[in-house]
């Protein structure tokens, strides 16, 4: 080494030096670990050199995943809700208006004798309306209402042998024709229907997801795209000095990475927002209910599996422009 | 090392640029390619880094017929060659150390070996004491030596040049020649492409005259 310094004068090569290096596969494993480390590393210190113009895709991509992860994780929370509710096959029947109390309890206790009726529970008129107040929100406003306006109402609970869509209908009937019944509503068709409404919505999220990952991917293409014309002059060079494709192809992948991954991280964040922004409202609405239902926050592998798809799509995004690109630039 | 066996190249708007180009260069051999703009030389040297295609014959580099080579394998024969250029085409945002290694770590060379080696080539071009400058902090002459050290680093068989002394004066053309002739001793074949007559006469070399896309009869 010493030697090579000192001397000014250009040595001539012995045949020995001429031979091409001979290097072993561990040194060259190691070598591209090392160069995949610290492509990795100058990937992101690029990424952070430009920092407005990364920040602009970042953010693009991230509302597109959050959008999609939010809607995910509500539909997720309201199949559960719906899970944890007692498939109630519960019929409400709202009486006349002018029905007593007495007319009320005559009739539950008659409810009670049929065998196929497992409990009667009948809501008073002060009953229902304190309910109203508490959780309606309508207090004031039902405060200036000179009389109550809402009905009694008798919870009927058929037995569990019920099962049967055409026995609960006959049931149905048999009280709709009650004199003291105004009508009668069967639960199980509102739970039924959101059950289906749950499917579409279901559907719609994966929907949403794979446009907004499209989406994603065009972004991100395009972002490389205009950075490797920047990086034209580079690229060119590496090719003629014997680069392959996949040596230059590298540190594009990383930076799809790193898009990938920076906007999952951010799109995680904005979803835990906007959780914890409709936290408070769906206590209240669960309570509604009666219902133990707090909100579900992402899970551990739901946050991991997100990060993951994210950085998919970043490198994914990225090896579709880059490969497209490099053939076409071409030493001149 | 280089032959040319009836060598064509036809451009779709502009014709033929090279017809029927013969010629063999032995290892070792230094040469240079003249003739007028446009006469091909350019076109030649592209064919045989494979940055272009022969349209017709064969060019073999090496033993290697480069008209059989899938494109996956030119990067690997450019590995072989040490390219040089009239603009340099040294990368302005990397120093003149990383410029110089360039060739090396694309082949995946060690870090201790790619010191050793770009601090080797620096020595013989003479700037190893510039390794931690940026290109636009040099001269043009240095820069062009820059551009010959990253071009030998990876000791080529083949050398090729265009023009690489067609942005400096007379005197750092001759030095610049006189590195050539270094590499030519120790067995690596050179071929340069120039315009400048006056130098081709006046170092005692083989000389290829493209005229319109055919190469004369030999002179000397």
């Amino acid at each position: 080494m010493k030697a090579v310094r000192n001397t000014r004068v250009p040595n001539p090569r012995t045949s020995k030096e001429a031979q091409i290096i001979k290097r072993g596969p561990e040194s060259q494993v190691l070598t591209s670990l090392q160069l995949n480390r610290e492509s990795l590393i100058s990937s992101l210190v690029r990424l952070l050199q430009c920092p407005f113009s990364s920040a602009m895709a970042i953010i693009v991509m991230a509302i597109s995943i959050a959008l999609a992860g939010s809607f995910y994780v509500l539909v997720n929370n309201a199949q559960q809700l719906l899970d944890s509710m007692q498939v109630g096959k519960q019929i409400s029947l709202f009486l006349h208006e002018k029905t007593s109390d007495q007319q009320a309890a005559k009739l539950a206790r008659k409810l009670q004798g049929n065998k196929s009726i497992e409990k009667v529970n009948v809501i008073s008129r002060q009953q229902a309306l304190a309910e109203f107040q508490q959780y309606s929100g309508f207090g004031a406003a039902l405060d200036a209402l000179e009389s109550n306006p809402l009905p009694i109402v008798i919870q009927v609970n058929p037995k569990e042998s019920l099962t049967e869509a055409a026995q609960l209908k006959d049931l149905l009937g048999q009280m709709q024709h009650e004199q003291a019944v105004d009508f009668a509503q069967m639960d199980m068709q509102w739970l039924a229907r959101l059950q289906a409404m749950m499917k579409m919505a279901n559907r719609v999220v994966i929907i949403l997801a794979a446009l907004l990952a499209i989406g994603v991917l065009f972004i991100i293409g395009n972002t490389i795209r205009s950075e490797l014309q920047t990086r034209r002059e580079e690229v060119i060079v590496t090719k003629l000095v014997g680069g392959t494709n996949m040596f230059i192809c590298l540190p594009f992948l990383y930076t799809g990475f790193w898009y990938g991954f920076i906007s999952g991280m951010l799109a995680w964040v904005v979803i835990s927002l906007i959780l914890f922004m409709i936290n408070a409202p769906i206590e209240q609405l669960s309570l509604l209910y009666q219902s133990q239902f707090t909100l579900q926050f992402m899970s551990f592998s739901e946050s991991i599996l997100l990060l993951l798809a994210s950085s998919t799509l970043g490198i994914l995004g990225a090896y579709a422009v880059a490969s497209h690109q490099l053939r076409l630039l071409k030493p001149e | 090392m280089l032959t040319a066996n009836h060598v064509c190249k036809r451009y779709a708007e502009a014709g033929d640029a090279l017809s029927d180009v013969n010629f063999h260069l032995e290892k070792g051999e230094m040469a240079f390619l003249t003739g007028h703009s446009g006469a091909g030389k350019s076109t030649l040297l592209k064919l045989i880094a494979a940055i272009e295609r022969c349209s017709r014959g064969q060019l073999l580099v090496d033993g290697q017929d480069l008209s059989r080579l899938p494109d996956r394998q030119i990067p690997y024969l450019r590995r072989k060659l040490g390219l040089i250029f009239q603009d340099y085409k040294l990368l302005l945002d990397k120093t003149v150390f990383d410029n110089v290694a360039l060739p090396m770590v694309v082949a995946g060379v060690g870090p201790h070996e790619i010191a050793r080696r770009v601090r080797a080539a620096l020595d013989k071009v003479g700037l190893l004491d510039k390794e931690k400058r940026y290109p636009l902090a040099l001269s043009g002459g240095e820069q062009q030596r820059i551009g010959i050290a990253r071009a030998v680093v990876n000791k080529p068989a083949l050398i090729l040049a265009d023009e690489p002394t067609g942005n400096l004066d007379p005197e750092l053309s001759a030095e610049i020649m006189y590195l050539f002739e270094q590499f030519k001793q120790v067995g690596v074949t050179v071929l340069i492409a120039t315009h400048d007559i006056a130098l081709v006469n006046q170092l005692n070399h083989r000389v290829l005259q493209l005229d319109h896309g055919r190469l004369l009869e030999p002179r000397l």
